[in-house]
């Protein structure tokens, strides 16, 4: 087979003909894919790219042979002249695993918590190597050492729980590469990590790839990455293939406008100043949140300081963001803000102390602050309709209103958030991503807050949703004088919203400013670093 | 605010709507189910047609085999005659004739026949009407006429001669109740206990749950033993005491469930809207159990029928004549070797309805499972 190929196509490795995917649901057959061509070369680096719910991720799981089991795939799937497709899984498991590799979004579900590093290193290699457990261990620390995981040694020893985000990524590469595979698919392999692991892990890959001539399939919505990265950049929308292109020619000049509007979809535009003269709205004063962990049934419990000695003064219509990596304390500061967690120090609430309030007090207080989530889809009760979702803080704030008055005032809501007011009797699992983060902020606008703390309100959104999301906060603040405090690790989307800005790390604030000085000349290391690590790829271009 | 329209509302799927419809497709679960409701229709109606009183005993058919034809069978007919005359010192002359639905039997005695000996013929189940005919001018002999009864026994009949089929579907009424009762007595408290002492979390669930330790190290059997001698054997006492040990995984499952709902964003959101606990866990937890807790239902149901025949073949259930699949297995048990089916159509019943069950479990579970989407 492999020999009646002409010279010309035997550099190419995966060859996509007219694959279909479909899946067979309740309301009959969807179609994911409908076909498609896709051919990656040897050595070179090619980016699909697409919204959610484009088909991307389908197209590779499916070559991948790991459709969820309603799922169908038709066409041809053809590496080195073999149709992946056709295969028995005794055949097909030859391929994958070993010549055709993947790494997934989630690094922390994809390891197996219960054995070492060492040990899910080496099985690949036992299993479809051949090599002794020894030489298997041998090899394994060798791929620790490419993938340049600081301490391999010491690291072969560990279990999954104590590495990082980034290093369990690396740990996965390393799985992939284990067999010297043609072919690397990366289904968003740096989507849930902090921006700085970001970088490193991408120059990794490249890095990698340079050394090993290995193909990389790089899914993403995130064009910023591909830039960064990609040879080649297949876009994709509904299933289909609309544009695909060199990835410099692709980025001049767009041919299509769905891909135009891809590129654009960066959060554009900058706030407004607020005069010096409104109000304050909140004021935290040596804010301080400490957990005791207990480690051991003698041993004394230590004290982890998540937030440490924080200062902040926001200003009636304007927006605060809280920069830092995951784990710097900016979520748990915006909770303890709330009054959700227990904090040493004082917060003001519009000149009145709410420091350490206890529930009964609090309620009052509640409608005037609230809460928007990162997880669209885990904040909003399953079981619930968007109507009783949406009007849930009526019950407790106004409960004399009328069945019907309730649901009026979830019409203007739903409306506010230019959603179809009809929809109200649906359930949440009916909804995109993009709707239900509109959802859950109509829920808080249905109070008429003076306060909304935003923890990540975009970070789990494609990027032109997050323009969306992005654009409708901004108007829900200019109609309503609301004040925000926009938590985020997406130094873009912060930029686009904020007056001021605090960064923090290790529960401490390492700069604040307003956000334009802050932008333009970060005085910390620290926070050049995050700049560097984020906005490069737009400072680039 | 401007005046908002208040447009029709689009009819939006839940979950469960979604589940349902997956069930529906489940051949298995859907036959189950059907088999269930034919066999609950038939428990409750089914004694009032099969023409026998679940505690009628008749004394002439006892242990009689399973048969469609009705009995008396022909040849049993003379013998019981002549059985019923022995003590009523009359000879009885041959022979006994058989006409149509009545049986002839001439007597004479060497004085005169006292009418009321028709009774001692009255009193076999078989025959009925007895009377005195052709009474000779000396009175000293004549001849019994009296009804042959036709009576089916479907399934046939137990150790005292009571209908079994009867017999089987009371049984059925009973164990069916106590399953169904048992199980919401269980889920009642278990639900309200493991929501709650899950949600509160902290020193209130250490407490709550060392509660449920406590009350798991009691032995189920002497439990069982201990409200016997103390309150007699009631019917009450199998709801108390199935339901009293079964709520205990009840707890412990809901429990589990809600800790990591708890952690959930949309009950952090709910607290974050200044929600009150009562609300959270109405609203919010114990709707997004019902999941876990329908499924854990049908399985329970066949676990607290099992336990009830168990207590009641050890003799600690349900009262005669009352009785219950376990008690009817038991009985049939003990005769197994001269009469089989006994212990065969009240153990059919009883395993098909616990297969049924199982299998809809089974399927339930299947449906409802969220990581199936």
């Amino acid at each position: 087979m492999a020999q009646a190929k002409t010279t010309e196509d035997s550099d190419l490795v995966l060859d996509i003909r007219g694959l279909v995917v479909s899946f067979a649901t309740n309301d009959g057959e969807v179609r994911a894919v409908r076909g498609i061509d896709l051919a990656v070369r040897k050595g070179e680096t090619v980016a699909v790219v697409g919204e959610s719910g484009s088909g991307k991720s389908q197209t590779m799981m499916a070559a991948m042979g790991l459709l969820a089991d309603n799922g169908r795939a038709t066409g041809e799937v053809l590496y080195r002249g073999r149709n992946l497709l056709a295969l028995r899984p005794k055949a097909l498991n030859a391929v994958r695993g070993a010549k055709i590799t993947m790494i997934f979004q989630e690094p922390m579900t994809s390891l197996d918590p219960l054995y070492t590093v060492e040990r899910q290193l080496s099985e690949p290699l036992v299993e479809h190597g051949g090599l002794s457990w020894k030489q298997a261990s041998a090899r394994a620390l060798e791929l620790l050492e490419l993938v340049r995981i600081p301490d391999p040694a010491d690291k072969l020893r560990a279990y999954p729980y104590e590495l990082s985000g980034g290093q369990r990524q690396r740990v996965m590469i390393a799985m992939a590469l284990a067999n010297d595979p043609d072919v690397l698919i990366a289904d968003e392999p740096t989507t849930a990590l902090d921006v700085t692991t970001q970088a490193q892990i991408l120059d990794l890959i490249a890095d990698l790839q340079k050394r090993t001539g290995v193909a990389v399939v790089f899914i993403t919505h995130d064009l910023g990455i591909v830039r960064r990265i990609a040879d080649r950049v297949v876009v994709m929308k509904d299933g289909e293939v609309v544009e695909t292109g060199a990835t410099d020619a692709l980025f001049a000049a767009p041919r299509e406008a769905y891909t135009r509007m891809l590129l654009d979809a960066e959060p554009a535009g900058r706030k407004d100043p607020v005069p010096e003269s409104r109000p304050i709205v909140v004021g935290v004063q040596k804010l301080g949140v400490s957990f005791r962990i207990q480690q051991g049934f003698l041993k004394p419990p230590t004290i982890l300081k998540a937030v440490d000695d924080v200062s902040l003064t926001v200003r009636e219509g304007q927006t605060l963001g809280i920069v830092g990596e995951s784990g710097s304390g900016k979520s748990t500061l915006g909770r303890a803000l709330l009054q959700l967690l227990p904090h040493s120090g004082r917060v003001q609430f519009e000149g009145r102390d709410i420091s350490n309030a206890d529930k009964a007090a609090m309620r009052s207080i509640r409608r005037q602050m609230q809460l928007v989530f990162q997880d669209p889809f885990g904040s909003l009760s399953p079981r619930m309709t968007v109507g009783q979702i949406v009007t849930e803080g009526l019950l407790v704030h106004e409960p004399s209103l009328s069945r019907r008055e309730r649901d009026l005032r979830a019409c203007a809501a739903l409306e506010e958030v230019s959603l179809d007011p009809s929809v109200r009797n649906r359930y949440p699992h009916e909804f995109s991503g993009g709707q239900r983060q509109r959802i859950a902020i109509a829920r808080t606008m249905v109070l008429k807050p003076r306060l909304v703390v935003l923890d990540e309100p975009t970070s789990a959104l494609d990027r032109t949703i997050q323009k969306q999301i992005v654009d409708l906060l901004r108007d829900l603040q200019r109609d309503h004088g609301l004040t925000y405090l926009f938590i985020s690790h997406d130094l873009a989307v912060v930029r686009a919203l904020a007056d001021t800005i605090i960064v923090m790390k290790g529960g401490r604030v390492v700069e604040a400013g307003p956000a334009e000085a802050v932008f333009a000349a970060p005085a910390d290391p620290y926070t050049r670093e995050l700049m560097a690590a984020a906005l490069a790829p737009v400072a680039a271009g | 605010m401007t005046a908002v329209v208040q447009p029709r509302p689009v009819e939006g799927r839940s979950l469960w709507q979604d589940g349902l419809a997956r069930l529906r497709r489940n051949r298995a679960a859907m036959a189950s189910l059907v088999f269930l409701v034919l066999m609950a229709l038939a428990c409750l109606a089914g004694p009032y047609l099969t023409g026998h009183a679940y505690d009628q005993v008749y004394r002439s058919y006892v242990k009689v085999g399973p048969s469609l034809s009705p009995y008396p069978k022909a040849e049993a007919i003379a013998p019981a005659a002549l059985d019923a005359l022995k003590r009523a010192r009359v000879d009885v002359g041959e022979p006994v004739e058989i006409v149509g639905e009545s049986v002839r039997i001439p007597v004479s005695s060497s004085r005169e026949l006292d009418p009321r000996i028709v009774r001692y013929v009255d009193r076999v189940d078989i025959f009925s009407g007895a009377r005195l005919e052709e009474i000779a001018a000396d009175g000293r002999s004549g001849v019994i006429v009296a009804d042959i009864e036709r009576f089916t026994f479907l399934f046939g009949t137990d150790a005292t001669g009571r209908d079994l089929l009867t017999r089987t579907l009371i049984a059925g009424r009973i164990s069916l109740t106590i399953g169904l009762l048992a199980t919401v007595v269980a889920i009642l408290i278990g639900v309200t206990y493991g929501a709650v002492s899950g949600y509160l979390g902290g020193r209130v669930d250490l407490v709550m749950m060392r509660v449920v330790d406590i009350l798991y190290s009691l032995p189920f059997i002497f439990f069982v033993i201990l409200l016997v001698v103390f309150f007699g054997r009631n019917f009450v006492l199998m709801f108390i005491a199935v339901g009293a040990v079964e709520w205990l995984d009840m707890a412990r499952i809901v429990r589990g469930q809600t800790l990591s709902l708890k952690r959930q964003e949309f009950i952090q959101a709910a607290e974050a809207l200044g929600v009150e606990n009562v609300g959270i866990l109405r609203r919010h937890i114990i709707p997004n159990l019902t999941g876990p807790v329908v499924i854990y239902m049908t399985l329970l149901v066949p676990r607290v029928i099992l336990l009830e025949s168990f207590l009641s073949f050890l003799g600690l259930g349900v009262q005669e004549p009352m009785t219950s699949w376990g008690v009817l297995i038991s009985e049939g048990a003990r005769d197994i070797e001269g009469n089989p089916t006994m212990l065969l159509f009240p153990a059919i019943f009883l395993t098909t309805t616990l297969f049924a069950l199982n299998f809809i479990g089974d399927g339930l579970r299947d449906a409802l499972d969220p990581k199936d989407r």
